[in-house]
């Protein structure tokens, strides 16, 4: 193909398996080969399985869906950072030419309890969607379409809300995080929606159900180490956290219940 | 709805009484380091500085108080710690590295602590609780407890010991106190780096004024 680099990888993969939630699991040795840089992570692991299923073994089991970036679903830790080394970048968008050949890479599955093992690289993060359930959502009846500037928000905040409502809700904040926090994930759904007029009806009931929600999931504590928005591949900002955690404070002190 | 847990019980909350709790003891530290700093001015100012806290009746009050935010701000935090294990039961086999890295500065806080705590134990059994010696100014005697500390300072072991442990309080602060702020709801991008700056300096200026005692007794005072 025109314009493909012309030397293929040969690769040591270090992969966790793991048969079902309740199995213990274990790290494999695969050997992946005739591998392009220009294939993507997923590609690469694609070809480890083809011929995995073609020694009748059973292939590796991974999430992802829409394989470019904006879905959320891809989730593994490759050599100890989620969606791998690059800044912004989905495992999906993850291309073989930032590795080298012969390099050994160990692919481990998301490690939250929030996130327990299905299979393999599969997590569960319905925990996520419980969290959303809790408050990120409006109920308030928005019509149709309105004139454009008949609701006036603030262009700062409409950059702001629309920043954080970028997040894709992968759970690499929580991946990255040493304590399996799931702040920057929830302050980023709290201030997509708490910025704009159409949220604050519900603003205050929103971060404190939110935020127990969360607690409930047995996420762990934010202790501001920056790891989440570094692994964010939406890059979503530290200092939503600290927006939540002044909400979470004023909600708390004005709430009558 | 059953969403509504008390502040206490939140993690937030908890997190941010341990930011409270933690800047008190931040600024305790940073009083006791600068008082300190009298024993450069002479056994005089500092033994006579040390009787003004001691003789004071608001002594008892501060004392508690101290004893109780510190004890929130350990119990809390163990408590946090504890809860943070749980909820990643299996660990990693690859550490993450560059960007996306955690510092250990970061990941060690806890442990930090639990030196800091053993530190003082000692530290309040050597001095607070120490031998009593006496000394008269204008006829009035008061504790000597300039001859305490120099005698302290006169054992290499205690000089490292005290050196690592005030270093220790240093990363404590280092990464604790800019971590507070933003704990507390602080987090303004035209302000931020800018906190960040004047906390790590704080920390480093508690620490390292403290350390500059037991150097001075060991190295440079000459009875």
């Amino acid at each position: 193909m025109a314009g493909s680099s012309k030397q293929t990888l040969k690769l040591n993969l270090k992969i966790w398996r793991q048969e079902g939630p309740n199995e213990k699991g274990h790290f494999m040795e695969h050997k992946a080969e005739d591998i392009s840089p220009d294939m993507s992570f997923l590609e690469m692991i694609d070809v480890v399985n083809q011929q995995l299923i073609k020694k009748g073994e059973r292939p590796i089991e991974f999430d992802h869906d829409c394989r470019e970036g904006i879905c959320g679903m891809c989730s593994m830790v490759i050599n100890g950072n989620p969606h791998g080394p690059e800044k912004a970048t989905t495992t999906c968008q993850l291309h073989m030419r930032k590795f080298k050949d012969g390099d050994s890479i160990v692919i481990e599955p998301f490690r939250a309890k929030a996130f327990p093992v299905v299979r393999d690289l599969v997590v569960d993060r319905s925990s996520f969607d419980r969290v959303i359930e809790s408050g990120g959502y409006i109920s308030v009846n928005t019509g149709n379409a309105q004139d454009a500037n008949t609701l006036p928000v603030r262009k700062e905040n409409a950059d702001l809300a629309f920043e954080a409502a970028t997040c894709i809700g992968c759970g690499a904040c929580v991946a990255a995080c040493k304590n399996a926090s799931a702040s920057l994930f929830v302050s980023a759904k709290l201030a997509h929606l708490n910025l704009l007029p159409q949220g604050q009806v519900e603003a205050e009931d929103r971060v404190l159900n939110m935020v127990a929600q969360m607690d409930e999931e047995g996420f762990g504590a934010c202790t501001n180490t920056g790891a989440c928005s570094a692994a964010c591949p939406k890059e979503i900002k530290l200092e939503n956290i600290a927006k939540m955690n002044s909400s979470y404070a004023k909600a708390k002190m004005k709430s009558r219940s | 709805m059953s969403n509504r847990m008390s502040y206490f019980c939140s993690t937030i909350g908890r997190k941010q009484l341990i930011g409270l709790t933690g800047i008190g003891l931040s600024l305790f530290v940073l009083t006791h380091m600068l008082g300190n700093l009298l024993i450069f001015v002479g056994p005089e100012a500092y033994n006579k500085y040390s009787h003004a806290l001691v003789s004071n009746p608001a002594i008892y009050i501060a004392e508690a108080g101290l004893l109780l935010i510190f004890v929130v701000h350990l119990l809390l935090a163990s408590f946090i710690n504890l809860k943070n294990r749980f909820s990643r039961p299996q660990k990693y086999a690859v550490a993450s590295s560059g960007p996306k890295k955690t510092t250990w500065i970061q990941k060690t806080l806890w442990h930090q602590g639990i030196i800091i705590l053993v530190f003082l134990i000692l530290h309040l059994i050597t001095f607070k609780f120490g031998t009593e010696y006496l000394v008269a100014y204008d006829g009035k005697e008061i504790r000597d407890i300039f001859i305490l500390v120099r005698m302290a300072f006169e054992d290499p072991k205690y000089v490292i010991w005290y050196i690592f442990s005030l270093i220790i309080l240093g990363l404590h602060l280092h990464h604790g106190l800019a971590s507070s702020i933003k704990t507390l709801g602080f987090n303004h991008p035209k302000y931020e780096p800018k906190v960040n700056c004047i906390a790590k300096a704080y920390a480093w200026t508690v620490s390292i004024g403290f350390i500059t005692q037991p150097l001075y007794f060991y190295f440079f005072y000459k009875g």
